[in-house]
């Protein structure tokens, strides 16, 4: 099964560390906050991402396995 | 119109219009509040209309019946009630929370319910308990003095008549727009500030004090103590057959006056709201959607009717705009609180949501010699600027944010955007609909101010 | 050699390294604060800092690791193999030694909590390298106390630059962290300075000059009063390097 990228939006502060390891996957908006392309991670780029996720000063970034989308709890 | 008298009704401000419900519909309406009047059903009178509260010895029990009546939470999201109550039933320790915060400005439909049938929402509150196996059970209510007493009293009836199983504890929730958010409202009973959290994990896993949590809107147990009492075939009764029951509604007539009505799901608007004097109208409070009056007279109160046309159900506001007012101009104010309701915890929504607030009021003003947007030279130098500005800024907020507030706002600005797209183009020319500078769609008079307000 | 050379050599070889560790602990410091802060050296990508703090921290260990094998083989003062972990064992100067060994116990919690980063749950972590602010001044403490080496000369000198970086960084970040606008304000610092006529378009909050993939480099803001949590002062920045050697 594949592994995602996700950003915790909250404890994100806009590093922007994330970007510069892994430009294919992710870019930055205009104040400095990662966008996450969707889909999963590509087997080449797997090495690169847990560094990513690693390196985040924040801790904000995380590889995560695929889950089935089921309803929000509201 | 039913002048407000001082009991009658909690108030944040006098000024508002009594709420009553719109009788005339099914035999089975109103359930939820009394037929005429706005005046609180005594414990005696409620025991005596309704029977005892239908406690079912043991936990679990009620899940069923309530799978079988296909129960939605009135909180806005449409979430089944029974699946909540069944991820929180197995966890140990449940906590169970009843959401009287509405947050929405728009929105007088708890407090109304609260003030009005208490004891349906607190009957509610303790079956669901049961159900889950709880006995920690807390009322989540925004702070209004009047309204709390009055709980209170409620709440201390019911102990001394060993109506209520389980003591409920009154907690005050700030007056913050995501005060109502099911992670703000964990973080406040837990003891911190009313800031929303991730959604994993959930909070039927951990919630507060890391204990699984069930949060369900007053609304929503309220129809949960009347399921207990008739069953599920009678719930069905009313609405469709894909979104059964009925829901309260908080109308905002064109008139100017507010009503709080029990309608069917899938009563056609037109029922609700006297379009002929209206411009536009939203549906789905401040999160929601703008529509012309000519799609809105087509549609139901369902989300299978409003859903297709970008809309949906929530917590049911509706406010049909008058004639004479600037949809724009009341959008712009609307998003301006929005932006200042923002937690301040995700980078999109705190820096998005502002500049979309700012960028709105820029096509909400007025080209002509001498006005307003020409003050404004230096931010944008046109309307078509602005335009592109917004459009990106409401694009980048979607979605990047830990809750759904920058999303909600998005909507209603893209609707905005769509439905008012003519007034824009009048601005520019120098006219505006708008004859009359009284704001229509109603906000709390003092904003947020520093970190305190949000405790 | 003679047993006297061999115990001059471990001893100087020690002192040095004490020294050399000092130093580069320092670096350390400073370097974490300018993560934190999100600082950078100049025409360095931002993962460079980190990855220098990570690096200069894990050479450190190394000259520690030297420092201490040769303080304890050194025949010319007994200090004891145990004096390493445990504190106030130490036959000789058991305090000032005792205080080496506190540093060391903290430098090598922050080392473990670094490496299982990801690990473990986020808050956890953060506060446990806090620990890196207690480590440098018991550290500090040490070398001043165990010999004179650092009071006279030299290296006095280096011990006072290392103490006022370190000072001035620690006072940079609490006073940054202080300035900071609490987040449920920084909706309205945002839409306060939208209301500020001529100003360079679309200043925010987060950086005047970071250079994003979306859109050409802006022009430095002009002023502000405001200043969030966790996000520097803006300042002059290099061009990120997006696919540049990693």
């Amino acid at each position: 099964m594949g592994k995602k990228l996700r950003v915790d939006p909250i404890s994100c502060t806009g590093h922007g560390l994330c970007a510069e390891l892994l430009p294919e996957l992710i870019s930055l908006d205009e104040w400095g906050y990662p966008i996450l392309a969707d889909g999963p991670v590509p087997r080449r780029l797997e090495r690169l991402a847990r560094r990513a996720v690693t390196d985040c000063p924040a801790l904000a970034l995380a590889l995560v396995r695929e889950k089935p989308a089921h309803g929000r709890a509201g | 119109m039913t002048s407000p008298t001082a009991l009658a009704h909690p108030r944040f401000s006098l000024t508002e219009p009594l709420p009553v419900p719109v009788p005339g519909h099914p035999a089975q309406l109103p359930r939820l509040l009394p037929r005429h009047g706005a005046v609180p059903v005594r414990l005696a009178d409620h025991l005596r209309g309704r029977g005892p509260v239908p406690y079912r010895g043991g936990p679990g029990q009620l899940i069923r019946e309530v799978a079988a009546a296909g129960l939605t939470g009135r909180g806005g999201a449409a979430f089944p009630v029974h699946r909540k109550l069944a991820a929180v039933a197995g966890g140990p320790q449940p906590v169970v929370v009843g959401n009287g915060a509405e947050g929405e400005p728009a929105s007088s439909k708890d407090k109304s319910l609260l003030w009005i049938s208490p004891h349906l929402v607190l009957d509610g509150l303790q079956l669901a308990a049961e159900a889950v196996g709880s006995r920690t059970i807390g009322l989540y209510v925004h702070r209004n003095p009047r309204l709390l007493r009055h709980l209170q009293i409620a709440l201390a009836e019911r102990l001394d008549a060993r109506v209520d199983r389980a003591p409920v504890e009154l907690i005050e929730a700030p007056p913050r727009f995501l005060a109502g958010e099911a992670s703000s409202l964990a973080s406040v009973v837990t003891g911190g500030a009313a800031l929303p959290r991730l959604k994993e994990p959930r909070l039927s896993e951990r919630g507060v004090a890391g204990r699984p949590t069930l949060v369900q809107n007053v609304e929503t147990l309220a129809h949960l103590a009347l399921i207990a009492r008739y069953g599920a075939r009678w719930f069905r009764s009313a609405g469709t057959s894909a979104e059964p029951g009925s829901m309260l509604t908080t109308l905002h007539q064109a008139s100017g006056r507010t009503d709080v009505a029990e309608a069917a799901l899938g009563t056609p608007l037109t029922d609700l709201l006297r379009l002929a004097d209206a411009g536009a109208v939203l549906v789905g409070g401040y999160h929601g959607a703008w529509l012309t009056t000519a799609e809105a007279a087509g549609l139901r109160l369902c989300n299978a009717s409003l859903r297709p046309a970008g809309a949906f159900v929530g917590a049911g506001v509706l406010a049909a705009l008058p004639a004479g007012r600037c949809g724009l101009a009341e959008t712009a104010r609307v998003v301006r609180y929005l932006a200042l309701e923002s937690a301040g915890q995700c980078g999109p929504c705190f820096n998005g949501l502002p500049r979309m607030a700012s960028a709105l009021a820029f096509l909400a003003l007025v080209d002509g010699p001498g006005s307003a947007r020409r003050g404004m030279a230096s931010r944008w130098p046109d309307p078509a600027a602005a335009r592109a500005d917004l459009e990106r800024w409401t694009g980048l907020v979607e979605g990047r944010g830990a809750c759904h507030h920058p999303d909600g706002t998005a909507r209603l600005v893209r609707s905005a955007l769509r439905v008012f797209a003519a007034e824009a183009g009048r601005h520019c020319q120098g006219q505006c609909t708008g004859t009359e500078a009284r704001p229509f769609l109603p906000l709390p008079p003092e904003p947020a101010i520093d970190a305190a307000d949000w405790s | 050699m003679n047993g006297i050379t061999h115990a001059t050599a471990l001893w100087y070889a020690s002192r040095a390294t004490g020294v050399v560790s000092l130093v580069l602990l320092t670096l350390v410091v400073v370097l974490g604060v300018l993560v934190n802060r999100q600082g950078r050296l100049p025409g360095l990508p931002s993962f460079a800092v980190t990855g220098l703090h990570r690096s200069l921290s894990l050479l450190a260990v190394v000259f520690l690791a030297v420092h201490v094998i040769t303080a304890v083989i050194d025949p010319y003062v007994t200090i004891g193999a145990a004096a390493i972990l445990i504190p106030f064992v130490s036959p000789y100067l058991p305090f000032w030694v005792g205080l080496g060994a506190v540093a060391l116990d903290l430098v090598i919690a922050l080392i473990i909590t670094s490496l299982a980063r990801g690990r473990m749950p986020r808050r956890a972590w953060r506060w446990l390298h806090w620990l890196a602010y207690a480590a440098w001044p018991v550290a500090f403490a040490h070398g001043l106390g165990v010999s004179t080496d650092l009071l006279s000369g030299g290296l006095r000198v280096v011990a006072i630059s290392s103490a006022l970086a370190v000072g001035g960084a620690v006072l940079w970040r609490v006073s940054q962290a202080m300035k900071a606008t609490p987040r449920p304000e920084r909706a309205a610092a945002v839409l306060a300075q939208g209301d500020d006529p001529p100003r360079p378009p679309r200043g925010d909050i987060a950086r005047s000059e970071r250079t994003s993939r979306r859109r050409p480099p802006r022009e430095h803001r002009a002023g502000g009063p405001v200043s969030p949590p966790d996000d520097p002062a803006a300042g002059p920045r290099n061009p990120a390097i997006g696919t540049a050697a990693r």
